[in-house]
């Protein structure tokens, strides 16, 4: 069993694109449950409009990367909207229910194959990041992300994030994005707009009563938390090929159990709940097909490698029982019984 | 005037009719004015107001049996809820169709029955709650601390003041959840007095309060009076009606059967027949007049 090796692959999780896409739609799954507590079910399809709003700016619209970024978080701004609206005014379990169908109307559409020219179906969409579309799409000036790149060609870092420049540039992008998007949370909820919402979470009448508009309010935090969602799915585009078979509930569950590892009501949560998740979900991944093997365990080692979600499962019930306020936060501000 | 004749004994304001006093009798200055206000749920008429005005700097009580509508009437007055028909206005601006939060910033602020203090939040956060006034609540203006920062501790001394006056101020920076029930209704009031209202309705402020801390409500209740605001409150302790209150209003099945000067409305027989009790045996239908009972025995 290479110890080691498991030990080195684990580690590079802290630094992954992916644990950062997680990341920042945790944050926005904070914004939303924690803080405003709303109860979104359907972060995915947040994630799968930020993701596929930046392949489609390029690959249909010939945008290049930043401007197509700027797609997927407007698609997620009316997608926010377009929730809301009709379900603001309700009680929060109807937002959940209407969240987690909204989330597979989403994957369900990208996947069709009625509109396979822009969403590329079952095959999802790749090649955006390159310059100028695709081999058989070539389109001047569209995407262009990996060619703006400033890091010269090479090998940078040390184990375990020995790596080329392009991952290094996608990490520092991601935590540039990260390290704004959770300062600019930090700043929102410690004021009086973050007040506000941690009131509603509590008693929107109470708030109603003292002349805030509490629509409004719960809007604003349904908007802003699905942009961070989008930020997390750009994330996701940045670094590989889009596909609807991502954005499925199960990625909605995987953040959930992130983010309330972290703490809910907290601001570095999402942050350390995402890394944590990851790196505790790669180690086990790599470990359980490695006793597998070993003959340590009575499955064969790619069966060894899904007892990981089973173990995420029993974590996530018992981390709502035991520790609802998560690593971080206070026990006082969130319980999940009051 | 007074029965219990204490030195302590509030000033009633007097005179604040016009004409005979009957249910629904003109006020010479009112704040509030419903006119043919109806809610019904499904069969049920809750609140059936044909007019009732509430004269303004003074303290009316609205009483009435449980399940008479006084708490729907105030859901109705505040826009928590909406009537079937009628028109109500405060200040002369009609409020139909206006929205709770709205009501509330045009200063008629509201309590609650069943305590909504926010426990979750600190006690100072709750009272920093109840100022309209902060500009840092709008989303954009909240990122940018020194756009809100020195209106917040404004907020905070106001807060402060209000706190300490409702001897609350030891417990500003903990969880309102950890206050006894008696200390979240002094913190709901409290809060509901940040907005600086002119017209405060309170919900039953005294239920489940202890007789201490009954006095000290009721020194506040008269002192937002003392301030220039007007009060109107439920309430089902009569003596502490008779103690503070200027006016009663009495409802009965949504109905405002009687009105008039505490000590004069306790003497009307609809309003003893209705709440009071001394016909406990008599359906309510009968005394307002809805139903009409069939002969029994003892009459003829």
């Amino acid at each position: 069993m290479d110890v080691l090796g498991i030990l080195s692959s684990t580690a590079s999780f802290i630094l992954d694109p992916t644990t950062m896409a997680y990341a920042l739609a945790g944050l926005g799954l904070a914004i939303h449950f924690g803080f405003a507590g709303l109860l979104n079910m359907g972060m995915a399809g947040f994630m799968a409009i930020g993701a596929y709003g930046y392949a489609i700016g390029i690959l249909t619209f010939g945008l290049p990367w930043y401007l197509a970024a700027f797609v997927g978080i407007i698609g997620s701004v009316i997608f926010a909207l377009i929730l809301g609206i009709p379900t603001l005014r309700l009680r929060g379990d109807y937002l959940a229910i209407v969240t987690i169908a909204a989330a597979e109307i989403i994957r369900l559409f990208l996947l069709t194959s009625a509109f396979i020219d822009v969403t590329g179906s079952a095959d999802g969409l790749s090649g955006f990041n390159g310059p100028g579309g695709t081999v058989t799409n070539p389109i001047p000036g569209a995407g262009g992300f990996n060619n703006s790149n400033p890091i010269p060609d090479g090998e940078y870092g040390f184990e375990p994030f020995l790596d080329d420049e392009r991952t290094w540039y996608l990490r520092i992008v991601g935590g540039i994005i990260l390290a704004v998007s959770v300062f600019a949370v930090y700043r929102l909820v410690n004021s009086p707009w973050g007040r506000v919402i941690k009131g509603i979470r509590e008693d929107e009448e109470a708030v109603r009563s003292l002349g805030k508009n509490v629509f409004a309010y719960k809007m604003q935090a349904l908007v802003i938390g699905g942009v961070f969602g989008a930020l997390g799915g750009l994330m996701l585009a940045l670094s590989t090929n889009v596909n609807s078979g991502v954005y499925v509930t199960s990625l909605t569950f995987f953040l959930w159990t992130a983010l309330l590892l972290g703490g809910a009501a907290t601001v570095f949560g999402p942050l350390v709940g995402s890394v944590i998740f990851w790196v505790l979900q790669a180690f086990l991944g790599l470990l359980f097909p490695a006793l597998s093997k070993a003959g340590l365990l009575p499955f064969d080692s790619i069966q060894a490698a899904q007892v990981r979600f089973i173990l995420i499962g029993v974590a996530l019930v018992l981390l709502v029982v035991f520790r609802p306020q998560g690593i971080f936060g206070n026990k006082k501000e969130l319980t999940f019984v009051k | 005037m007074s029965s219990n004749g204490t030195s302590d004994s509030p000033v009633k304001s007097t005179g604040l009719h016009v004409g005979e006093i009957k249910p629904g009798v003109a006020k010479k200055d009112p704040i509030l004015i419903a006119d043919g206000v109806r809610r019904q749920f499904g069969g049920l008429t809750a609140v059936d107001v044909a007019h009732v005005e509430i004269p303004r700097h003074a303290i009316t009580a609205l009483i009435g049996p449980n399940g008479a509508g006084k708490t729907t009437f105030f859901n109705l007055l505040t826009g928590f809820d909406t009537p079937n028909e009628g028109t109500w206005s405060f200040n002369g601006k009609s409020l139909a169709g206006v929205p709770a939060f709205r009501v509330a910033r045009m200063g008629l602020i509201r309590t609650f029955q069943l305590t909504k203090a926010l426990g979750l939040l600190t006690v100072m956060d709750n009272m920093k709650l109840g100022s309209t006034q902060q500009k840092g609540e709008k989303l954009w203006a909240s990122v940018f601390p020194f756009l809100w920062k020195k209106k917040d501790e404004e907020i905070e001394v106001q807060a402060l003041d209000l706190l300490t006056r409702f001897k609350l101020d030891a417990k500003k920076d903990d969880y309102a959840a950890s206050l006894s029930g008696g200390q979240r209704k002094l913190l709901e009031m409290a809060r509901a007095l940040m907005t600086k209202p002119e017209l405060v309705m309170l919900d039953e402020p005294m239920a489940g309060v202890n007789p201490a801390l009954t006095q000290s409500l009721l020194d506040h209740i008269l002192n937002l009076k003392k301030e220039g605001m007007t009060v109107l409150f439920v309430e089902h302790d009569m003596h502490m009606v008779r103690h503070i209150a200027d006016w009663v209003i009495v409802m009965a099945e949504g109905k405002v059967v009687a009105e008039g000067d505490p000590h004069e409305v306790m003497k009307n027989p609809a309003v003893i027949d209705a709440y009071l009790g001394s016909h406990q045996d008599v359906d309510l239908g009968a005394v307002t007049g809805r139903i009409t009972l069939p002969k029994m025995g003892k009459e003829k």
